[in-house]
């Protein structure tokens, strides 16, 4: 008895063994979803404040520098004031929920950036005002394939081929290199939906902060632009903090 | 001889009225036509000229392979040195600086809420200098309709259909919502000081006229300029000197050849794509007049041949008491002279009156106009010049002399041998 329930113990494991072995073998390698999860656990928060710089390249090859500061709640709601170059001080970006308005000293005026109006380059770089306000999460906006494994810039990245789930969206689909350790997308390439290439990011440099990897410095270039590429870079970055609701308002552009 | 025969037809009115008639009519018709033509083509080209590219236009290599974007970021740099080689190496131009822009005008309300908002493309000239030069070339004076040209920093004119499209008063002050050279976004305000109408189709549209050292701020782009225009002090465009003067600066500039940003002289009919316009233009006296003696030629031919219908037996008369064939022949040439030279006094009386009222008072065409985009007068006029009182001779007369030449021919097929048989029948 004790020996037909041990050779059917034994045969259960077996059993449990056989089946379970291929299983295990594929739980190592993540699934596009759980990848972009990981990526969002990443790069998505709940609220950050941050010193940023932007070096633009034009196509005579000269660069100007923009620094600024961010308030950012969720993913939707987001303050950026410019504080240089001179020209440029005090010019402040509010992100209302899917509303965009721009606030300038010199005309003490708020204009809302709208339509066409959206495509178009933020201080002659190489993001567009679009760019700036995509921040849904990745696994909410696309679906993912995995379309294979490659080494980029010495680190081993997993390929994703996304494809929008809506419409409405600035970049229908993407091919995104996501460092398989990290999961941080370390070369992203953006593209319209009669499949040209709109715009290539690199993050060339990560750091580890608060318990996640985030980028430090990205690279951006708009492949319809003749200038030479724009270097994002955050000096600063403070996750989870307080922001005031005042803060997040038309009404605090002008202040 | 000439005078017998100017008598035979004044008192024989069937053999004048009609050729007169037609000659008349032929000649005014080629008198209107040149004039037309002479005053709208040369109108466009002052035009194009004066808005859009001088009789010369220096810019970058860069800027001009793109000239159509007008691509601000690929302008002439310190332009002042610049300015100062070509007014000494070329003292028989005025020269003037220009940037063009294109953005947006937000028009707000008294909580600075945008109430309307048009995209206009825009022109900084030199309103505010001493020199008054540029003010002049586009007749400010004239093409205000209201308030005032600009006298004070920040304020510029805007054409009359976009203030009453955006409803926008003089004295009113507006964003200006556009890109500096470095692509950030720039908002202005500015005051409204006029409304301008040119009566050009494409100006008056969605322009605004600004002072060269604003949009220099505005745009980022102290000390640099997209073109510098040349004007020569000529009554009209002349290419032969506009293409040498081109050449001459291009080799002295030769030097910066591969230097995309370097500076490039180009002519007006190379910066405009008229040059085949042009060609038309300087040949369209010719064109009118081949036209109109082919035309009037086979009319009078068959005025002629009808003529000789009716003159048959007369021309047998003449050929049977013993009037030689030539003679009766360069009879019917000198009658056609005479037809034709009073045809051409009265055509071209009655051209020259139609022309003239075209010149003073015009045909406005600014219904059909649209949207198009050349430089072409909204009214169109005619231009009368010493051509205009000369050009109806030829038509005139020539195909007169033409009709009458081939329908004369019919008097060397009579058989003289048949004459007093066909006079008695």
């Amino acid at each position: 008895m004790m020996e037909n329930k041990l050779i059917a113990g034994l045969a259960g494991v077996a059993l449990v063994l056989l089946f379970n072995a291929p299983q295990s073998a594929c739980a190592n390698a993540p699934t596009p979803e759980q990848i972009l999860q990981r990526v969002d656990a990443n790069m998505v928060f709940e609220s950050a404040i941050s010193k940023t710089s932007m070096t633009i390249t034009n196509r005579r090859g000269r660069t100007t520098s923009i620094i600024s500061k961010s308030w950012s709640k969720g993913e939707k709601n987001a303050l950026v004031e410019y504080l240089a170059p001179a020209r440029n001080k005090g010019t402040k970006m509010l992100m209302l929920d899917d509303e965009l308005y721009t606030y300038s000293p010199a005309a003490d005026r708020i204009i809302q950036i709208s339509g066409h109006l959206l495509r178009q380059s933020v201080s002659g770089s190489d993001l567009s005002y679009e760019d700036m306000m995509e921040n849904d999460a990745l696994l909410e906006v696309y679906d993912a394939v995995l379309d294979s494994e490659e080494v980029w810039d010495g680190r081993n990245c997993f390929v994703l081929a996304l494809k929008a789930k809506k419409m409405e969206i600035a970049y229908p689909s993407r091919k995104v290199w996501i460092d398989s350790e990290r999961y941080l997308p370390l070369k992203e390439e953006r593209y319209a939906k009669s499949g040209k290439l709109l715009k290539k990011i690199e993050i060339r440099d990560l750091v580890r902060t608060q318990n996640r990897w985030y980028p430090r410095e990205i690279f951006f270039k708009d492949m319809l632009s003749n200038g030479q590429g724009t270097i994002y870079r955050i000096e600063e970055i403070q996750f989870g903090v307080d922001i005031p609701e005042h803060l997040l308002t038309k009404a605090a552009l002008r202040r | 001889m000439f005078k017998f025969l100017v008598k035979g037809l004044i008192r024989d009115r069937h053999r004048s009225l009609l050729p007169i008639i037609v000659v008349a009519l032929g000649v005014l018709i080629t008198v209107y036509t040149y004039t037309y033509m002479k005053g709208v083509f040369g109108e466009s080209l002052e035009i194009a000229a004066i808005f859009d590219s001088g009789d010369v236009k220096i810019t970058s290599r860069a800027y001009y392979a793109e000239k159509d974007e007008a691509p601000n970021d690929l302008a002439l740099e310190n332009t002042g040195d610049l300015l100062g080689q070509i007014r000494k190496d070329f003292p028989e131009l005025a020269w003037s600086e220009r940037i063009k822009f294109a953005g947006l005008v937000d028009a707000f309300d008294s909580d600075r809420v945008t109430r309307a908002q048009s995209g206009v493309r825009g022109v900084a000239i030199d309103l505010l200098g001493s020199d008054s030069s540029d003010r002049d070339r586009w007749q400010l004076e004239t093409a205000v309709t209201e308030g005032r040209a600009p006298e004070n920093p920040r304020e510029i004119l805007i054409t009359q259909k976009l203030a009453e499209r955006m409803k926008i008063n003089v004295g009113e002050e507006v964003t200006l919502i556009t890109n500096t050279i470095n692509g950030a976004m720039s908002a202005v305000n500015l005051t409204v000081s006029g409304t301008v109408y040119f009566g050009v189709g494409f100006m008056d549209r969605d322009l605004i006229l600004a002072d060269l050292k604003d949009i220099r701020w505005i745009l980022d782009m102290e000390g640099w300029t997209s073109e510098l225009l040349g004007f020569f002090d000529l009554p009209a465009y002349d290419d032969e000197i506009a293409t040498a003067l081109a050449d001459d600066f291009n080799l002295k500039h030769a030097d910066s050849s591969d230097d995309p940003y370097g500076a490039v002289m180009n002519t007006m009919l190379d910066d405009s794509g008229m040059r085949e316009y042009f060609n038309y233009a300087e040949n369209a006296g010719s064109i009118v007049i081949i036209i109109m003696i082919t035309a009037m030629g086979v009319v009078l031919w068959n005025a002629g041949l009808m003529s000789g219908i009716r003159r048959y037996g007369e021309m047998g008369l003449r050929l049977a008491v013993g009037e030689s064939k030539g003679h009766v022949y360069r009879s019917l040439l000198g009658e056609s002279i005479a037809v034709g030279l009073v045809g051409t006094f009265f055509g071209t009386l009655l051209g020259l009156g139609l022309a003239f009222y075209l010149q003073e008072v015009g045909i406005d065409i600014s219904g059909m106009m649209g949207d198009a985009e050349i430089p072409f007068p909204t009214i169109l006029r005619a231009k009368i010049n010493g051509m205009a009182f000369v050009i109806g001779v030829f038509p005139g007369v020539m195909s007169t002399f033409f009709g009458a030449a081939l329908s004369g021919l019919a008097i060397y097929k009579r058989n003289t041998a048949a004459l007093f048989k066909e006079l008695e029948s």
